[in-house]
């Protein structure tokens, strides 16, 4: 709810959202959600991964139909159906994954379908708009060019630009600096504060603290689906909104029997590596893991960790630095070569890669070890072997399922997981890469895979856990990374690790 | 020599009309995200029925529209089932193709062999109409909003989507004119180029249209090049006969096709120019 | 979503007898399609079944027919099935038919090989050759990323004019009627059929041996459960190691080498000479396509959807010489088929339950698996 607070400006409450409440099956994403925008105004939305943040403006912009509450313009009750009604009523949204058509030029972009435009040479008669637009807002890009050749900041100025040019007066964005430096990210920011001197509202969707506090006018704090508060930027302060952020310290921590280190079972090295788009995604990263300790990797997503994982597990070309694992370099080796040097992988995506969905759990369950005794005989398979094995694993992992020729993909997500760490976990792999492994599950599930995890550490395994989690990260974790920009931003143990520290950490700061 | 090399250029059009009239309405198809893989299937519909029309009425002209139209109903087909029902675009067309040459040979039965008494001539008005088309879908789809809209449509159909605009229509409206333009074709070669009916008279050309699509990086003014080059390959084939055995020669065309296909695939593993969204239905939510 | 009593529910692993249900009523929309054509063309749909039937199925002497048809259908079926699985859309079946023909043919007429092991060296002959025309496209793909659709068509008309060039060149025997063809095989390159009848059952029993051996490959190997990986899911393969060019290569050499020696079966078994190409292969590679779809992945069951697509060519011939349909009439049954099947194709993920009175869908353990990741919030 919002607190009680005089109003800064005496400007009308141009939108309101009110109780909004979306859900999808097995979590409340926005749990009656009240946020209060008003024009001229930069007002942020703050929270963790999984805060109900981007799931809010989605259901702003049509994207999702909220299963309660209602939207309010000028006062005015409004149905939002579809992304149409949404520009149609003057609410503009710049996504966070571009929706450009790389081949185009910007004005063939921003002219898509844009209503007033002529039929002939529609492109020539928005380039000068484009060319106004850019002037006023500081938004300046060639309308020529086409989008492949821009830069993401200025790929992210045409996204604006579309939204300005069919009239939008809230403009939503969506993480916009996560894909920029800090230069364009000031930059962003003067775009912002001219827009809102146009009279414009902005509602920038955030979890970065910095930015915050540079450029909001008003914050609200997102977490777990509920509003914790509203507040002017002015009466806010990086260790409150952290704390506001990622909520108190209570959960129970499993108790876990100290180890004494047992030699190295991975250490990267001034790591770096590019993300899919050919831009740095690691820079310099370095750090080991002991056999016998679990090592957490946090930070908000898009920070590098997906890399990381994929070069460590060989996915991905590392273009400096090295990595090896129990004392030999799989720096650039393949993927076969990183699991016979000993490595298991508890993938990211468990639906895309991590199973095949048509083939049985058994064969799953042999997906990576298939072609070494006892699941081979030469050319051909052992299904006895394989059988067995499969047998085996149902129990020792509990996997419901009635029969192990069940195609993989008729699992419940949970079991699906305990299918993949019964593949990874059962050859006694020294070393686990385990990238979000509890993501979506219940809370049953994700007990019992930190217990198989907490398991494996006691049996001398190291254990490089990646995970948007905190509370995950804190209660497994011996030592945490912490991720940002690529960057390693600190290694600190977990006797000395609170919420707050990792937060700022998580966020940009070094203490 | 220099009037075999006219007769070549000449030869060389008249055939590469049909062959340019489809290769358009693939280009267009494909550009709006559809493979449409039927065109040989429309193109013989086409030719049977402009043929027939044309030996009823004497009115080749005439016999001209009912193959657009017959190509056109042909393609909507295709459409339903690959937009709508979002099945597999290169099996359809397959499909089609199979059902378009059994039934235009069951239709033409009677006519098997027969030439046409009311023709067109070789170089007829739809080649002219044929270069007119091409720059104008040249135009269109470089110059013109909706233009925008239907390259859109197969680079990326989210943003079309989220711009309010039906990609679905789009991709519809774009098939089925691809569907009409290879019905032309199909009617241009047993009305002008080869006046009579026989089953299965496209032998193929149906397919080096789509591959000329392709090898033109889907620009409706390089396809006219593509067409003429084959158009004028086809009858250098079949002139050097009589120095070389046919059978090398009549092979030649679809080895170029090949060989051409090999040359413009980039490493990237695509086409130069291909629509990034071609050949996969589009699903709203999965973008 | 309902429609009065019943109610349609998505689903994500069709069992197999709604797939068989699906499939049915696909291929019986695709013939009540043709009868229409047929109605429409002046002959009565029903006249013309019941002319199919009685000429086919409940004639004793075309039974024989049937399976005669169906022994290339299943050979070329069988390696498009393995083909598809692996996602490698190889159209060009019916080159690489040919191509064993040659193969052959070369082998009976005018190789050194002695004359006992001339049938061996036909087959062994005939399976290389197709394996070679279908690698080609293979490599193709692999290495400049031609698409394989395109390419395999292509080289369908390359490997006709090949042969036609043979046939009237230098491998040309006595002319007859302006139709061209080899001299015929001698008595050791003729393929021994049973009695009174044109089933040549050594081809046949390869037939079923490579259904098996290719259900056995794909069930119990090395090879065949990294097929299936890079099928299904072609990360998942990337993230178990798979390499896609060894399985890919593997494929198409079994395809292409399956559709050979259809070939063989067909010069050696029934014509015991080298043809027009158009004589050789009724469109057998073409409607092949059909057997491996309908047999939506398993290579045994491409034993009777062989069975069927033989009965539909033994149906065109009839209605050739009963109606006096022309050859190509078989095309319009394999085309709607093949058509209707891709249509129905979405059908197989949707359930219809009769549920008169109920308040509402109730979402099925498929669903919930499905939406279990709750809709991106970062």
């Amino acid at each position: 709810m919002p607190s009680a607070q005089p109003p800064d400006r005496p400007a009308p409450p141009l939108l309101l959202l009110k109780e909004i409440t979306k859900q999808f099956p097995g979590v409340v994403a926005n749990d009656r959600v009240t946020v209060e925008v008003r024009a001229g105004e930069v007002h942020a939305l703050l929270g963790e991964n999984g805060a109900g943040k981007t799931t809010l403006v989605k259901v702003l912009y049509g994207i999702h139909q909220p299963d309660g509450g209602e939207i309010l313009l000028r006062g005015k009750p409004v149905r939002i159906r579809a992304p149409r009604d949404a520009l149609h009523l003057g609410v503009g949204m710049v996504p966070q994954h571009f929706l450009l058509v790389r081949r185009h030029t910007v004005a063939e972009n921003i002219c898509l379908g844009l209503s007033g435009t002529r039929a002939l040479f529609p492109s020539r008669q928005v380039e000068r708009r484009i060319r106004e637009l850019g002037d006023r807002y500081g938004l300046g890009v060639d309308p020529r060019a086409p989008v492949w050749s821009l830069s993401i900041s200025e790929q992210q100025r045409v996204e604006i630009l579309k939204a300005l040019l069919r009239g939008a007066e809230i403009l939503i964005l969506d993480e916009p600096t996560s894909v920029l430096t800090p230069q364009e990210a000031q930059g962003l920011f003067a775009v912002m504060r001219r827009m809102t001197e146009e009279g414009h509202a902005v509602i920038f969707i955030t979890h970065k603290l910095d930015e915050v506090l540079a450029v909001a006018d008003r914050i609200t704090v997102l977490r777990k689906g509920r509003v914790v508060d509203t507040l002017p930027a002015r009466a806010a302060d990086k260790r409150t909104l952290a704390r506001m952020m990622v909520g108190r310290d209570v959960e129970f921590r499993p108790a876990r029997a100290p180890t004494a280190p047992q030699g190295e079972a991975l250490r990267v090295e001034d790591l770096w590596a590019q993300n899919d788009r050919g831009l740095p995604a690691l820079r310099g990263v370095s750090f080991t893991v002991q056999r016998g300790e679990i090592v957490g990797v946090a930070g908000v997503a898009g920070n590098g960790q997906r890399e990381q994982v994929e070069v460590i597990t060989g996915l991905r070309r590392a273009t400096r630095g090295r990595v090896w694992v129990l004392g030999q370099d799989v720096t650039n080796g393949n993927a076969r070569a990183v699991l016979e040097a000993g490595v298991a992988h508890i993938p990211e995506e468990r639906l895309r890669a991590g199973i095949v969905g048509a083939m049985s759990v058994a064969e799953n369950l042999v997906l990576r070890r298939y072609r070494y005794a006892p699941f081979s005989r030469g050319p051909l398979l052992n299904p006895s072997a394989i059988a067995g094995f499969a047998q085996r694993m149902i129990a020792a992992y509990s996997i419901a399922t009635p029969s192990p020729r069940l195609p993989a993909r008729a699992l419940s997500g949970g079991n699906i997981q305990r299918l993949i760490l019964a593949r990874e976990l059962s050859g006694e792999p020294a070393l686990v890469v385990a990238a979000h492994p509890t993501s979506g599950l219940d809370i049953s599930a994700t007990e019992q895979i930190h217990m198989l995890l907490l398991r494996r550490r006691e049996e001398g395994a190291g254990i490089l856990l990646v995970s948007e989690d905190l509370d995950e990260v804190l209660t497994l974790s011996d030592r945490i990374v912490v991720m940002f920009g690529g960057e390693v931003m600190g290694i600190v143990p977990a006797a000395e690790a609170d919420r707050e520290r990792i937060g700022l950490l998580m966020t940009g700061q070094r203490p | 020599m220099e009037e075999w090399i006219l007769n070549t250029i000449v030869r060389g059009i008249a055939l590469g009309t049909p062959l340019l009239w489809a290769a358009l309405g693939e280009v267009y198809a494909e550009r709006s995200g559809v493979v449409n893989l039927g065109v040989e299937g429309m193109m013989v519909l086409g030719a049977f029925a402009a043929f027939a029309l044309a030996q009823a009425t004497g009115l080749p002209y005439l016999g001209l529209l009912l193959a657009a139209g017959a190509g056109a109903l042909a393609a909507l087909l295709h459409a339903f089932v690959v937009i709508t029902l979002r099945a597999n675009q290169y099996v359809s067309g397959l499909a089609l193709t199979m059902f378009g040459l059994g039934l235009s040979a069951l239709l033409g039965r009677r006519w098997e062999g027969l030439p046409l008494l009311s023709t067109l001539p070789e170089i007829s008005l739809l080649t002219y109409g044929g270069l007119a088309l091409a720059a104008m879908l040249w135009g269109v789809l470089y110059h013109t909003r909706w233009g925008i809209i239907i390259r859109s449509a197969g680079e990326a159909p989210a943003a079309v989507d989220t711009m309010g605009l039906n990609v679905f229509l789009v991709r519809y409206l774009a098939v089925v004119f691809g569907g009409a333009l290879a019905g032309v074709g199909g009617g241009l070669l047993s009305v002008a180029y080869r006046p009579s009916w026989t089953e299965g008279m496209t032998v193929g050309l149906g397919w080096i249209a789509i591959a000329i699509a392709i090898f033109a990086s889907w620009d409706p003014l390089r396809a006219v090049a593509g067409a003429f080059l084959f158009g004028a390959l086809f009858h250098l084939s079949f002139r050097l006969q009589t120095w070389i055995a046919p059978e090398p020669l009549q092979m030649m065309p679809f080895a170029v096709t090949i060989l051409v296909l090999a040359l413009v695939t980039r490493r990237g593993g695509a086409a130069q120019g291909m629509p990034e969204a071609l050949g996969v239905p589009y699903v709203r939510g999965e973008s | 979503m309902r429609l009065g009593p019943l109610v349609f529910e998505r689903r994500s692993a069709p069992p197999w007898s709604w797939t068989l249900v699906v499939s049915l009523v696909a291929v019986a929309i695709a013939l009540a399609m043709a009868g229409v054509i047929f109605w429409s063309h002046g002959v009565s749909p029903l006249r013309a079944y019941g002319v199919i039937f009685s000429g086919t199925l409940f004639n004793a002497r075309a039974l024989p027919e049937i399976v005669r048809n169906a022994i290339p259908l299943l050979l070329a079926g069988v390696g498009l099935v393995l083909a598809f699985r692996a996602l490698f859309w190889n159209i060009g079946a019916e080159g690489q038919i040919l191509l064993g023909a040659t193969a052959a043919t070369w082998v009976a007429l005018f190789s050194p090989i002695p004359d006992r092991v001339k049938l061996p060296a036909m087959f062994i002959a005939g399976f290389i050759g197709g394996a070679v025309w279908g690698v080609i496209p293979a490599l193709l793909k692999l290495r400049f990323a031609v698409n394989e659709v395109i390419s395999t068509l292509m080289m369908n008309y390359i490997a006709l004019y090949l042969v036609s060039g043979l046939v009237h060149g230098p491998w040309k025997g006595p002319e007859m009627r302006g139709f061209a063809f080899t001299n015929a095989f001698p008595d050791t390159a003729r393929i021994p059929m049973i009695a009174d009848t044109r089933i040549h059952w050594p081809t046949l029993l390869l037939g079923l041996a490579l259904a098996a051996g290719v259900a056995y490959l794909l069930a119990r190997t090395r090879a065949g459960f990294e097929i299936r990986v890079q099928g299904e899911n072609p990360e998942a393969a990337r993230y178990a190691g798979i390499d896609p060019l060894r399985t890919t290569l593997l494929v198409m050499v079994i395809a292409g080498g399956a559709a050979g020696l259809a070939g063989v079966g067909e010069v050696g078994g029934i014509h015991h000479r080298l043809l027009d190409p158009t004589q050789i292969s009724l469109g057998f590679g073409y409607a092949a396509i059909i057997v491996a779809w309908l047999a939506r992945g398993s290579p045994l069951a491409a034993i009777g959807t062989a069975l069927f697509l033989g009965l539909i060519f033994a149906s065109g011939d009839v209605m050739r010489v009963a109606l006096q349909m022309p050859a190509r009439v078989t095309d319009v049954f394999n085309g709607l088929i093949l058509f209707c099947l891709i249509g129905s194709e979405r059908a197989l993920y949707w359930r219809v339950r009769w549920a008169p009175g109920r308040a509402g869908p109730v979402p099925t353990r498929a669903e919930a698996v499905a939406s279990e990741t709750p809709g991106g919030d970062q």
